[in-house]
């Protein structure tokens, strides 16, 4: 009996060893993990809106747009000794657009109406294993007539009681190229040979290379913009079937914040260029609440309330409800109201008088209301999306818009993953 | 712009005070609902042209996970 007692015991000793020696090698195998690919993201939209109260035209004219825009993703994944998982997500953007009132920046209707915007973006966010980041992110974009450079820093903790933290700081460092109507071109930019400085009204400084639009070097003078964001958001789950998201935003802007090229006339009929204060101070807060209904359909409901310094109050209620017809197909019908009073700054065409400091005829600065509402689908097959292993899901949105102001515009986007 | 806060700003907080104390403890294995796709609490990555076009034509922005700012929306 005792000799068996001791084989029995000897076996469990032997077992526990060779246990605990795989234990040893599996954490070997899964304390490091090289950077490798994990997702691939597309994202495609085609743009196309209707409307007749240009800016560039001075709150009057066509507003037709047409705009492609294609976004790609690449998220890497690597796990160091710590156990941290890093991300790293590159992205590249391209749009391109036509716009039927940029013919008129030129008062023969001869400008061109195409453009096209690049953005390249760089992210890393290293997550340990309570779930807590940290991360910073890099951007960069560039148009014909705008340059951009974005930085920021972003961290998240995750609390016992289920909610989570979010911060995130961010700088945009912008160029405004300084193209202006051709029968507003300022005189001294046109006839000086030497660089020049201007100072408006509004206190912003800008340099004009000097000799006409170009200078010497054919240069077209530029304006900066710059744009700090404090985000805080803060995520709680209140129990197995809701969650709800409480997300703050100060955002502090300067430099020429209106654009060069936009008209404003004035009620003696003279034509001048956009002119808007060189700060402005920003305040969205927005509330978030999903929530599963039923075993079938979630509600994702969301309002903000946003106030400025230009005197912009608005608010923006918007729901979607997913219907899961299946497990891996869903249909979301989604509707969006929006509702904001007017800019001190706005007047419509010939409303400004010369007495006035301030003026843009741009009518996203008006009273206005408008609405959008759509449908999106998503489909995520266990075997891909058209057997195709690697595409692991697909979502369509379509919406349409209408804005009081009678500018209707259309979306229809495509959202591709692949694992 | 008025010295006050916004009346949001105290209805949420105080919406906020209210809900979030009956919150119960939820555990991994029981947020196969909230980590559902569709229970994110941010935009879906679809939105995100739609967030730029609303922000070019409205006069409004953030607090939404769409841009602040870099871009011109000169269209």
């Amino acid at each position: 009996m005792k000799k068996l007692s001791l084989t029995v015991i000897g076996l469990y000793a032997l077992f526990l060893h060779a246990f605990s020696q795989f234990n040893a090698q599996d954490t070997v195998i899964y304390k490091t993990k090289p950077l490798a690919l994990e997702e691939v993201n597309l994202v495609s939209s085609y743009y196309s809106q209707n409307g007749n109260h240009s800016a560039i035209t001075g709150g009057i004219g066509d507003e037709h747009v047409v705009d492609f825009a294609n976004g790609l993703d690449l998220k890497f994944v690597a796990w160091d000794q710590s156990h941290n998982k890093h991300s790293i997500t590159a992205g590249l953007g391209f749009d391109h657009h036509t716009s039927a009132s940029s013919a008129y920046v030129s008062s023969t209707g001869a400008s061109k109406t195409g453009g096209t915007r690049v953005y390249p973006s760089l992210d890393w966010t290293v997550e340990n294993d309570k779930g807590n980041t940290f991360g910073f992110g890099a951007y960069f974009s560039t148009e014909y007539n705008y340059q951009s450079i974005g930085l920021d820093f972003h961290f998240s903790k995750k609390f016992s009681s289920n909610s989570e933290f979010n911060a995130k700081v961010s700088g945009y460092f912008d160029k405004v190229k300084l193209i202006y109507p051709s029968e507003l071109i300022p005189k001294a930019a046109v006839v000086s040979t030497t660089p020049t400085y201007y100072t408006t009204a509004s206190g912003r400084t800008y340099l004009s290379g000097g000799g006409g639009y170009g200078g010497e070097d054919n240069v077209i003078p530029s304006s900066p913009r710059n744009t700090f964001t404090a985000s805080l958001s803060y995520a709680q789950v209140i129990n197995t079937s809701l969650q709800a998201s409480l997300m703050l935003d100060v955002v502090t802007q300067s430099g020429y914040l209106g654009l060069p090229f936009h008209r404003v006339y004035f009620n003696d009929g003279t034509g001048h260029v956009e002119n808007l204060p060189s700060s402005r101070f920003k305040l969205p807060i927005g509330f978030r609440l999903n929530a599963f209904v039923s075993d079938h359909v979630v509600i994702r409901s969301y309002f903000r309330y946003y106030q400025d310094d230009w005197g912009i109050n608005s608010k923006t209620a918007d729901i979607e409800i997913p219907i899961k017809v299946s497990q891996f197909f869903s249909v979301s019908p989604f509707y969006r109201y929006y509702t904001q009073t007017a800019s001190k700054y706005f007047g419509a065409y010939k409303a400004h008088t010369a007495a006035d400091e301030f003026y843009s005829s741009n009518y996203s600065l008006s009273e206005l209301t408008s609405h959008f509402v759509g449908l999106g689908i998503h489909t995520a097959p266990p075997k891909g999306v058209m057997n195709n292993e690697h595409f692991s899901s697909l979502d369509i949105r379509y919406g349409h818009y209408t804005q009081s102001t009678d500018l209707n515009s259309n979306i229809v986007t495509f959202d591709f993953t692949f694992k | 712009m008025k010295n006050r806060p916004p009346l949001f700003l105290a209805i949420a907080a105080i919406g906020f005070m209210l809900v979030f104390p009956s919150c119960v403890q939820v555990k991994e294995y029981q947020k196969n609902k909230l980590n559902d796709a569709d229970m994110v609490l941010s935009s879906r990555r679809s939105q995100k042209n739609e967030l730029n076009f609303q922000t070019y034509r409205e006069g409004s922005a953030g607090a939404n996970g769409g841009k602040t700012g870099g871009g011109c929306g000169c269209n």
